[in-house]
């Protein structure tokens, strides 16, 4: 009888197709721990000694703990940022939006979701170089601009959901309006911060493009997917070693997914139902 | 009260605007300004008022820039919502292991896109040809990303790959709010399961259908990393996307005037066609 409860067929369908899913993230750990005279063999098999080799050199050359730092440097102040400052900006437009001036400023920043980045790159790049804030610190601020409108977007439609009576008992009291949000309002924005957080936290980790135009080719300053590139003509064919330095910079979030994956799915899902 | 607020309300938007204003409005403002100039991205220039669009529209690997991002758009769009909605619709059901199942249908969203292109290079290049040899199937043999005329499937798979992930947990946030007596009731009237797809499902996550066609078709027109990391948008121009164009013809070939004028155009591109799609799937949604 407990059987009959299961949707066999489809159970089943899901976890065949699971393979395409798995099979890249197969053939990248497997690739890694090889020696280079494996590579002539059969790529599919396991490696015959699993070799820690790959890895040193992989860290040895991309100067992997040098890119985790900037990775690190910039994603968690930006998401941090981002969480303070775009929840507060959401609040304010939120409770003013019955004014002309906020509304149309609303949909300022809201229409800035469809611009699309290749027309800002261009001059960003020239600002940015001019103003001496081509850096890893210029970053952060580029994407707490460029996260704004999705963010605020975000932000609005939540605090619009809850009751303006809450604050209003906090008035009587005689709190002041920055306590009042810091008191009231932020902790019941907490579920929806996770999902900014998590967003942000995976937009600007794995991000290329931003630290490609404004870091360039500059090493010391590379995050990990930029060193990838940078190092791509010298892994050239030695594809262990390559693939070394790709698992290592999978790595970090795949650990972060593990360890915190039911806070990461319920995040974005509830940031679907927004 | 009102006063009250709107006194925080300065605090926080008047710093935000600036930064807002001159990292965001005032580059679009630049981009557009120098759309109408030969700025090469340094010295001296001129304003040449719509020359650069004129040109842009004769440029034949402008063109070509534009037929591959938009086929590329709209087949992997509709890809990956077709296979999204398959991967949620049973994800959704009584299934054993539905946890475990979801989480690493959820993995690819995790990963950075440049690297899983890296992967999947040396998989086209290398692994399935091998696997061509040994099995002696003709068409595995070759690298289709070394072929001008197959190389966008390559691409067309590794964005279709990544962008699933995301949108099958969107569907999924859109099933779980259908109520299971609908499916129960339809039983009772023996409804089959396409029926129960297409009358009960799909009308209901209509809205989800909607903002993922809109958001994954933006994120596509735009496509970057995978090209960069694939094919690095050749062989020759044949998969070159507006994006990759306008960042090489404006950083490396000293055409930021004239790129700026094809981004300006790539702007309204985008924004017209997400209008247009929000117009016509909530039109259908009545």
């Amino acid at each position: 009888m407990e059987k009959k409860r299961y949707n066999w067929p489809a159970t089943i369908m899901l976890m065949i197709t699971t393979v395409f899913i798995l099979f890249p993230l197969y053939i990248t750990i497997v690739t890694a721990f090889k020696t280079r005279e494996e590579l002539s063999g059969n790529l599919l098999a396991l490696p015959g000694t699993w070799t820690f080799d790959n890895f040193i050199q992989a860290i040895e050359l991309t100067g992997f703990w040098g890119a985790l730092a900037n990775s690190l440097i910039i994603t968690i102040p930006t998401v941090i940022v981002t969480v303070l400052v775009h929840s507060i900006v959401g609040y304010v437009i939120a409770r003013n939006l019955h004014k002309k001036g906020i509304k149309l400023l609303y949909y300022y920043i809201v229409s800035a979701m469809f611009v699309p980045f290749s027309i800002l790159m261009l001059p960003l790049v020239t600002q940015t170089s001019s103003w001496g804030i081509d850096n890893r610190y210029g970053m952060i601020l580029l994407y707490l601009v460029l996260n704004l409108a999705f963010n605020t977007f975000i932000y609005v439609g939540f605090v619009k959901s809850i009751p303006v009576e809450l604050e209003e008992a906090a008035v009587m009291d005689g709190a002041s309006e920055w306590k009042i949000y810091w008191k009231v309002i932020f902790p019941l924005l907490m579920p929806i911060n996770a999902t900014v957080a998590i967003l942000t936290t995976l937009g600007t980790w794995n991000d290329f493009m931003l630290p490609l135009v404004i870091l360039g080719g500059r090493r010391q300053l590379a995050t990990i997917p930029l060193t990838q590139y940078i190092f791509e003509s010298q892994f050239s064919t030695n594809y262990t070693l390559a693939f070394a330095s790709y698992l290592l910079a999978m790595l970090p979030m795949l650990i972060v997914y593990i360890v915190a994956q039911k806070w990461v799915i319920s995040g974005v899902t509830r940031g679907a139902l927004k | 009260m009102k006063r009250k607020n709107s006194k925080l309300a300065w605090y926080v938007l008047v710093p935000v605007m600036t930064v807002f204003f001159l990292f965001h409005t005032l580059p679009l403002l630049q981009g557009v300004f120098y759309s109408f100039t030969n700025f090469r991205g340094y010295g001296e220039w001129d304003f040449v008022g719509f020359r650069n669009y004129l040109n842009v529209f004769s440029d034949s690997r402008v063109r070509s820039a534009y037929v591959f991002t938009l086929g590329f758009s709209v087949l992997s769009t509709i890809l990956v919502n077709i296979i999204s909605i398959l991967i949620a619709v049973g994800l959704n059901a009584k299934i054993k292991y539905h946890k475990t199942l979801r989480a690493i249908y959820f993995v690819p969203y995790m990963l950075g896109t440049l690297i899983i292109g890296y992967v999947f290079s040396f998989i086209f290049s290398r692994l399935l040809p091998q696997i061509g040899y040994s099995l002696d199937i003709s068409w595995l043999q070759f690298n289709i990303l070394g072929n001008p005329n197959l190389a966008w499937i390559g691409i067309v798979i590794v964005a279709v790959w990544q962008s699933a992930a995301f949108n099958t947990i969107l569907y999924l946030s859109g099933l779980v709010t259908i109520d299971p007596d609908l499916y129960e009731a339809a039983d009772i009237d023996g409804a089959s399961p396409s029926t129960k797809f297409f009358k009960i499902t799909l009308p209901l996550i209509m809205p989800f259908l909607t903002i993922n066609m809109v958001v994954a078709m933006k994120n596509f027109l735009m496509v970057f990393d995978q090209i960069v990391a694939l094919t690095g948008g050749g062989p020759g121009t044949s998969t070159e996307s507006v994006s990759l164009l306008i960042y090489r013809g404006g950083f490396q070939g000293g055409e930021f005037a004239y790129q700026s004028a094809n981004a300006v155009i790539f702007f309204i591109i985008i924004a017209v066609i997400s209008l247009f799609q929000i117009r016509v799937l909530e039109r259908r949604q009545d």
